[in-house]
């Protein structure tokens, strides 16, 4: 910790970034994103492993994109939805660094290829719990999987924390709030919410990081990180390709190669 | 066990009676009550709007148009915006949609009495000053001199052409049109410039004298320092609010700025009431 | 609720059971916290009771009681297609005699709130309809957490106000029953002989230790000379602007007005909303009073704190903490407000 406070200090010293967006101390054992523009302000920096939310959401708001070069504390997967982000040209490699905690150090990563680099040495699992729920809802029948979402989808009171929460859900004008056409329904009731979490559940097939950031963002507890894990494991099984791992585009379910395994289309 | 309370949600089912095609997108409604017993009882005073329905689409706000001294309908104008007014602009005479009103302020008319009327427009502001003017004509021995200035982009964006050639006929009110840049109509023998610059070029006298503003914010922008200048206090302008709204009823919480609710301490402010108001409109 | 003279009586933890077990039998629909394990997550939620056992007895539910009395999706009309007409139908609201059994003290004070707004110079028939059915049971509080913070606005952890009857537990075991209106006079008979006279005076176990934080009382002052300071941009960095907040809020009550329909039929829906959502004040021009969430998070702050004071003399705000807790970033209201209470000159 106290060697990020320091890189922080002396990267804000040199004027290298203009901000530095980490975790701080919330409400009892919470950790909380702060917004770190002075030296003194470094001092409030922590990083342990409660420090799990991913901070890339931030890349994309305007009130904090204004605020100039950014150097972000980046766990794997926010390095991950980095990549993901520049594949999909939301952010540039000059406007941001990422600040990586690896054995005792904080490792500065300026490029996209360096991103790249080390994401490709890092590990790429969802927690074990995620692991066998997955399994679980694999193992069941539609049917006993349509009333497990429906129970849990229940709860659902379209926050849309999990929207707000997710990097990769950026878009200004989500189709959730489009009304020419409506294309699902504004209130929160069985059909809405089904409605709107499989929508996000398919845009984010081939996007997802598995940061699980929705999930944990969810109010009333509903596991809604399982949705998009299970849209991104079908297209990375399915097309060999994980969300977050490149920043080069290559979008599995927009692209046509004269090669695709179906044939359907020729 | 039922309640007696009354669903202030339910609408008035009103049926389309006239449709003008004002300008383009803009169109007027005339509408009567489906039921003519509700139509009978039904009041309201200038100033005050209602939430018309597409039902099927949802509801929008828009003053109502008319003079309540005209008994048996009620008018709106609107132009086709979104979601809600694409579905009105389909519609034919004889089809029914909702309204539920009247809601809102009205202009304080009887603080007015005695006093000389300049009434302010642009583009579609009129419609909200459309009631308040008739109204005044509809009681003209109350006011002093009535004068409109109405501008609009082009010949063909002004609304309620035919009531202007009307106005422009009538011995008691002066009329001043203007378009900005115009340029649509050859033959056009009204004046050219922006609002404000033809109200500076007017010079109404301040003295007794009460302004109503309606217009897009830059007109409004511009033409309060003329105002101002000219030696109009805060409490002799008035304009009329448009704010996102649901309800109508001071519930849903969309139309809330600073301490106002526009739907029931506006859409009527007067400039020193929207001063006291964060900027948040 | 008619206000009478409060009454005190005592309860044994047996004589909780067996009133909460009348109350079920009774048909009515008892609603109280109860604690939820799922996937190695514990949570606490307002859902029907089965017994007194199964009310969670310490912390309080992520979300509010308010969905009882005004609901996340409310029916408001039916209609139907007829040629050029429609045939309009009115909606009766479906409320079952309800009890809220084991809220907290903050919870059952926030439908004063609920009910400035909701039937402010009209009543409005479905919430009104509803509250007329509720009867508040809440539980005082014997701890409170980093989130809590009643006592700053005006209350206390042992408050009474918006209980129909408020137990306080006893140092050795039962509750003191405080009974202050008909609602809960009705729930007393009812409860048949469960409820005791107080024999001698009550030794209470020590309601939660909680220190203001702020004095809310120089909020709407300070609130009103501040508008355009730098703080609000500051405290709303982190805020992702969703609607958590608003919906796990006992006293938020903003709503949107959609409609759903087929080629045959259809309703109008009344939906919970959010001044803190950027949708929420968009013009159908384009154009947004309050584009940036630091606007939207002032709102959220004056709207509570300072308009709804000037309008309902009233607070918007309980102090339950709700929003704290659910919030995904963390935005503390108390810290928030007592930064401001500080800060604000």
């Amino acid at each position: 910790m106290e060697s990020l406070q320091r890189k922080a200090q002396e990267l804000l010293a040199a004027g290298t970034v203009k901000l530095v967006i980490g975790y701080g101390e919330g409400t009892g054992v919470r950790r909380r994103p702060i917004f770190v523009r002075t030296g003194d302000q470094a001092g409030s920096l922590v990083l342990d492993p409660a420090c799990t939310q991913n901070l890339a959401t931030y890349l994309t708001k305007a009130e904090v994109r204004a605020l100039g070069r950014t150097a972000l504390v980046a766990t794997p997967s926010t390095l991950r939805s980095i990549l993901q982000l520049a594949a999909e040209r939301q952010v540039r490699e000059e406007n941001l660094l990422a600040l990586v905690p690896l054995a005792g150090t904080i490792k500065e990563l300026t490029t996209f290829a360096d991103i790249e680099a080390m994401v490709a040495t890092l590990p790429d699992e969802i927690a074990r719990a995620d692991q066998e729920m997955l399994t679980q809802l694999g193992a069941m029948s539609v049917v006993e999987r349509r009333a497990f979402w429906e129970k849990e989808l229940g709860r659902c009171v379209k926050c849309y924390a999990c929207r707000a929460a997710c990097p990769m859900c950026y878009c200004e004008r989500c189709t959730m709030d489009n009304n020419r056409p409506q294309w699902v329904p504004v209130a929160s009731h069985a059909l809405g919410n089904l409605e709107y979490h499989v929508v996000r559940a398919m845009h984010l097939a081939g996007r997802c990081v598995r940061c699980g950031t929705c999930g944990a963002a969810c109010p009333h507890g509903i596991p809604i990180h399982l949705l998009t894990f299970a849209s991104e494991g079908s297209v990375r099984r399915q097309f060999g390709q994980p969300g977050g791992a490149s920043s080069r585009p290559t979008y599995a379910l927009a692209t046509f190669k004269p090669d695709d395994k179906e044939d359907f289309i020729r | 066990m039922a309640t007696t309370t009354p669903n202030s949600y339910k609408p008035y089912l009103m049926r389309i009676a006239a449709i003008t095609k004002e300008a383009p997108g803009v169109r007027t409604f005339r509408l009567e009550f489906a039921d003519a017993g509700e139509g009978t009882a039904f009041r309201f005073a200038t100033g005050q709007f209602g939430l018309y329905s597409a039902f099927g689409e949802g509801e929008s706000t828009f003053c109502i148009a008319s003079s309540p001294t005209r008994k048996g309908y009620i008018e709106c104008t609107f132009r086709e915006t979104g979601r809600v007014t694409a579905s009105l602009a389909d519609k034919d005479v004889g089809d029914i949609i909702g309204f539920r009103g009247p809601y809102g302020n009205v202009f304080p008319l009887e603080r007015w009495q005695g006093k000389h009327l300049i009434f302010i427009a642009g583009g579609i502001a009129l419609p909200p000053l459309r009631s308040v003017i008739w109204n005044c004509l509809d009681l003209r021995e109350r006011f002093a001199t009535m004068t409109v200035v109405y501008g609009a982009r082009t010949v063909n964006d002004l609304v309620y052409k035919h009531e202007l050639a009307d106005w422009g006929k009538r011995p008691d009110m002066k009329l001043v049109v203007t378009v900005d840049p115009g340029g649509d109509e050859p033959g056009w023998t009204g004046k050219v410039g922006f609002v404000p610059h033809i109200v500076e070029q007017l010079a109404p006298t301040a003295a007794n004298t009460v302004a109503i503003v309606c217009g897009p914010p830059i007109m409004i922008k511009l033409t309060l320092p003329v105002l101002a200048k000219l030696g109009f206090g805060k409490t002799e302008i008035y304009t009329t609010l448009e704010n996102r709204m649901k309800c109508g009823l001071g519930k849903c919480g969309r139309c809330n700025t600073g301490r106002s609710f526009v739907c029931k301490d506006g859409p009527v402010y007067t400039l020193a009431d929207l001063e006291r108001l964060p900027a948040e409109y | 609720m008619v206000a009478t003279m409060v009454d005190r009586l005592t309860l044994s933890d047996s004589a909780v059971d067996a009133l909460v077990a009348a109350l079920i039998r009774s048909g009515r629909r008892v609603l109280g916290p109860q604690l939820v394990r799922s996937q190695g997550q514990d949570r606490i939620d307002i859902a029907p009771l089965a017994s007194f056992a199964d009310l969670a007895r310490d912390g309080q539910a992520v979300a509010s009681a308010k969905g009882a009395v005004f609901p996340k999706v409310e029916r408001l009309l039916h209609y139907r297609y007829a040629g050029k007409s429609i045939e309009l139908a009115d909606v009766e609201p479906a409320s079952p005699p309800t009890v809220l059994f084991g809220v907290r003290p903050c919870e059952a004070r926030a439908f004063a709130a609920l009910q400035a707004v909701l039937n402010w110079d009209s009543e409005d028939k479905f919430f009104s309809h509803r509250l007329a059915n509720t009867t508040v049971v809440a539980i005082s509080c014997t701890e409170a957490d980093a989130s809590c913070f009643c006592t700053s606005v005006g209350s206390r952890p042992d408050d009474g106000q918006g209980s129909d009857i408020l137990l306080c537990r006893l140092a050795h075991g039962g509750y003191l029953a405080k009974v202050a209106t008909s609602r809960g006079q009705a729930l007393v008979e009812l409860g048949q002989g469960v409820f005791q006279a107080l024999a001698a005076e009550p030794e209470l176990a020590p309601a939660a230790a909680l220190a203001p934080a702020f004095d809310a009382k120089t909020l709407p002052q300070k609130l009103a000379a501040h508008f355009d300071h730098p703080l609000w941009v500051e405290q709303s960095l982190r805020c992702l602007g969703c609607g958590a907040c608003a919906f796990v809020c006992p006293t938020c009550a903003c709503f949107s007005i959609e409609d759903e329909a087929d080629s045959r039929q259809g309703q109008r829906l009344r939906t919970w909303d959010s001044c803190g959502l950027r949708l929420f004040t968009l013009h159908a021009s384009g154009h947004n009073p309050r584009d940036r969430q630091s606007q939207r998070w002032r709102q959220r702050v004056y709207h509570k704190f300072a308009y709804y004071p000037d309008r309902f003399q009233t607070l918007g705000c309980v102090g339950c903490g709700k929003c704290s807790r659910a919030c995904p970033v963390d935005m503390n209201l108390k810290q928030h407000l007592a930064e401001a209470a500080r800060t604000l000159p």
